[in-house]
């Protein structure tokens, strides 16, 4: 079977906690011990009906407050596919969680209110989808039982958010009219809105197309941990460990070795069971070279004809994570990259963009918590890298503060120079 | 395009040219992943084993990661001297075939130095106490990343955990101040004597576990599947006759045909009745069950709503 990952964003206003208290009572992913603590529980508060949201929100200061503080993962299943669910909360103050919730997703759920349409909110959030280059966006136009399952109300949302959808980019975005309250066209298609043809949401999580979404072009393949067994068996085994980052490696490969740009050629892939005929992301493998070079952690494995950007300076779009410090210029920190880490000098802060607008903020002096924007560095070492719209993995990064060790930013590499 | 079939990480054939992973290949590389990048940048990590289903998939999952070497760091076993004698005999049946080092914290030990106090009453359980045993022995051995098999879908407050999980100088976790993770980026940097606890499969489900003990055909210990036992009903749970627990006069021994969905101490470890024999008729009863391993068999999380975070703060695993 395989993987969905995807994130939810929205507030318990917009209904995203009944939505997804559906799908998981829906698909029988609910368990009755789970059920029956969440009605003690919501008796107790003294709330008229089983709060949902108490699923997931499992922190006693979540329960206390109630309010989502953090991202909460979610796991269900159908004959079809598994899903991951990053369940973010929507509000301003946690553009960073979403930011978190959907670095790993292959789809975003937006959810809209019928009645009020799109809102600076479901703008905020086709943004951070966009900026992270998530390949599908599903707006859920929700409530449609309040507004008399109404098309025309429904496609003037579709329109309002197209308009905004268009200065983004957003490779596949479909919109879906539902009630999460009733379960219209959750599960089932609903009766009462014969005028839609299209899907379900759940069938369309089940049937959206995302293999392709992959780089399998450029071969990546940041060296993790070198393996060397040093036993009488394995006396001169020395193998390449990681994670395929990119394209496809297959024995017989020609490939080069950065940052010492020598040649080689991939004598094997192995694995605990056995050679492997070909490797391709998100595969953890260990490749072995017929000639011997030297090569260690943060190495990158390529294609001789096809290798990525190498460079110390960069230009990247970052989201600022931290509450007790903000971004300033001349500022150092740590890097972490693919499986590389070295210190950066942020030489200028070009812009900060409004999210909610998409307003540029030219040359502002610091970006704080939340704050995304473009930004210049400079590393100590030379970083292999491609540009993040190319490829999730070599293009993206976390910054960490190095007194706190706190990681304060998310890093999307849009260049270099 | 190329039309063969393809032998990839795990014993499943697929069409190479969808370049698609299934989702225990997806589990598996990410936890090995996280296995690799914990061993290079963490100077005295350990493997936390407690010779329960999870515990075993990750030191499967471990030994792939880094064959053919041998393990690149010690298992720990939090001994609370109230164990299975069978996951005893098997854990020291498998540190011996993967060549691996074995430490083992004691919990009797800790007592009889009275760092901690034995509970008193027919519920007394040592569950609690284990924290201080496992605190002190990650002092004494210096270790600084701590291998975990906890899963994300087991208990609210495990949903909320990360990958790497922060614990400072008291081994205590913030679950409000918990480091953002990013893609697969993860932040190991710690100060003198903190540590990371380390969670591999965290996105695993209860199913995602047998398929893949039923995939690779890993060992486990006798304990999971159905047999017959001696048992007694306590607050809607069925404990095991033991030298660890103290009956009650009303409480009645009755032999049932019994197995374990976790196995913990034996002393708040409560067996579910069952007739699953093999891994296929377990993963049946798993698929059709309606109550969480946890609900079913924990009483040390029945204590309240918030039993596991509250656990967790202190530095429980």
């Amino acid at each position: 079977m395989e993987f969905l990952r995807f994130a939810t964003a929205g507030s318990v206003d917009d209904g995203k906690s009944t939505l997804i208290g559906r799908l998981l009572y829906d698909t029988k992913s609910i368990f009755q011990d789970q059920l029956e603590s969440v009605e003690a529980t919501s008796q107790q508060m003294g709330n008229e009906y089983t709060n949902l949201a108490l699923l997931t929100d499992g922190l006693r200061a979540e329960r206390e407050q109630g309010i989502t503080i953090d991202v909460a993962y979610r796991y269900f299943a159908t004959p079809k596919r598994k899903f991951i669910i990053a369940d973010t909360p929507g509000h301003i103050q946690y553009t960073r969680n979403m930011v978190t919730g959907a670095s790993t997703a292959d789809l975003v759920l937006v959810l809209v209110d019928a009645r009020h349409g799109v809102v600076e909110q479901s703008r905020r959030h086709a943004f951070i989808a966009s900026l992270l280059r998530i390949p599908h966006l599903v707006v859920c136009v929700n409530k449609m039982d309040l507004i008399d399952y109404d098309e025309k109300a429904f496609n003037e949302v579709k329109e309002e958010f197209r308009n905004f959808a268009m200065k983004l980019d957003i490779p596949d975005l479909s919109f879906i009219p539902i009630s999460a309250l009733h379960g219209d066209n959750v599960v089932e298609r609903s009766e009462k809105m014969a005028w839609y043809k299209g899907s379900s949401l759940l069938h369309h999580l089940e049937e959206v197309h995302i293999a392709s979404d992959r780089n399998h072009i450029d071969a990546r393949f940041p060296v993790q941990y070198v393996i060397r067994p040093q036993n009488e068996e394995h006396h001169d085994y020395r193998g390449y460990a990681g994670t395929i980052a990119g394209g496809v490696f297959k024995p017989g490969d020609e490939v080069a070795v950065l940052p010492s740009g020598f040649t080689s050629t991939v004598a094997s892939i192995d694995s605990y069971e056995g050679p492997i005929s070909e490797a391709f992301g998100p595969m953890s493998v260990t490749i072995r070279l017929t000639s011997d070079i030297d090569i260690s952690r943060g190495d990158m494995i390529c294609r001789p004809n096809n290798q990525p950007s190498v460079g110390q300076d960069l230009q990247a779009m970052i989201c600022w994570m931290s509450e007790s410090s903000a971004l300033v210029p001349r500022m150092k920190l740590a890097l972490k990259h693919t499986t590389k880490s070295c210190r950066v000098l942020a030489t200028d802060i070009q812009y900060r963009i409004d999210v909610n607008t998409l307003h540029r903020d030219e040359k502002p002096d610091s970006l704080k918590l939340n704050e995304i924007g473009r930004v210049s560095l400079r590393s100590t070492q030379p970083l292999f890298f491609d540009e993040y719209r190319r490829n999730r993995n070599t293009g993206s990064f976390i910054l960490i503060d190095e007194v706190t060790n706190a990681t304060v930013a998310a890093g999307i590499i849009v260049g270099s120079g | 395009m190329v039309y063969k079939n393809l032998r990839i990480a795990g014993r499943n054939q697929m069409s190479i040219t969808t370049y698609e992973l299934n989702h225990l290949d997806q589990l598996e590389s990410e936890a090995i992943h996280i296995f690799r990048e914990v061993a290079s940048e963490f100077e005295r990590p350990c493997l936390m084993f407690s010779g329960g289903k999870d515990s075993i998939v990750m030191l499967h999952l471990a030994t792939k990661a880094f064959w053919p070497a041998r393990l690149p760091f010690p298992v720990l076993h939090v001994d609370t001297g109230h164990n299975f004698p069978e996951v005893l005999v098997f854990r020291d049946r498998r540190v011996k075939e993967l060549e691996a080092r074995l430490v083992v914290a004691s919990v009797q030990k800790s007592i009889d130095e009275g760092r901690v106090t034995e509970e008193k009453g027919p519920r007394a359980s040592r569950n609690r106490l284990q924290t201080t045993t496992l605190l002190d022995s990650i002092e004494e051995n210096n270790f600084d990343a701590l291998f975990g098999g906890a899963r994300r879908d087991e208990e609210k407050a495990r949903a909320k955990e990360r990958f790497y999980s922060f614990r400072d100088e008291f081994g205590q976790w913030d679950p409000k101040n918990q480091r953002p993770e990013l893609w697969n980026l993860y932040n190991g940097k710690i100060g003198q004597g903190e540590h990371i606890r380390v969670f591999p499969i965290s996105n695993w489900t209860e199913l995602d576990v047998w398929q893949y003990i039923e995939r690779e055909e890993i060992e486990i210990p006798s304990v999971y599947f159905a047999h017959e036992r001696d048992v007694f009903l306590r607050d809607g749970m069925l404990l095991a006759d033991s030298e660890f627990v103290k009956r009650s006069e009303d409480e009645e021994l009755v032999r049932r045909k019994i197995r374990y969905r976790t196995v913990g101490d034996m002393s708040c470890t409560g067996a579910v009745e069952s007739e699953a024999e093999n891994l296929k008729q377990i993963i049946e009863e798993i698929s059709a069950t309606r109550i969480t391993e946890r609900g079913a068999t924990r009483a040390d999380d029945r204590v309240s709503e918030a039993a596991m975070e509250d656990r967790k703060k202190e530095g429980y695993f």
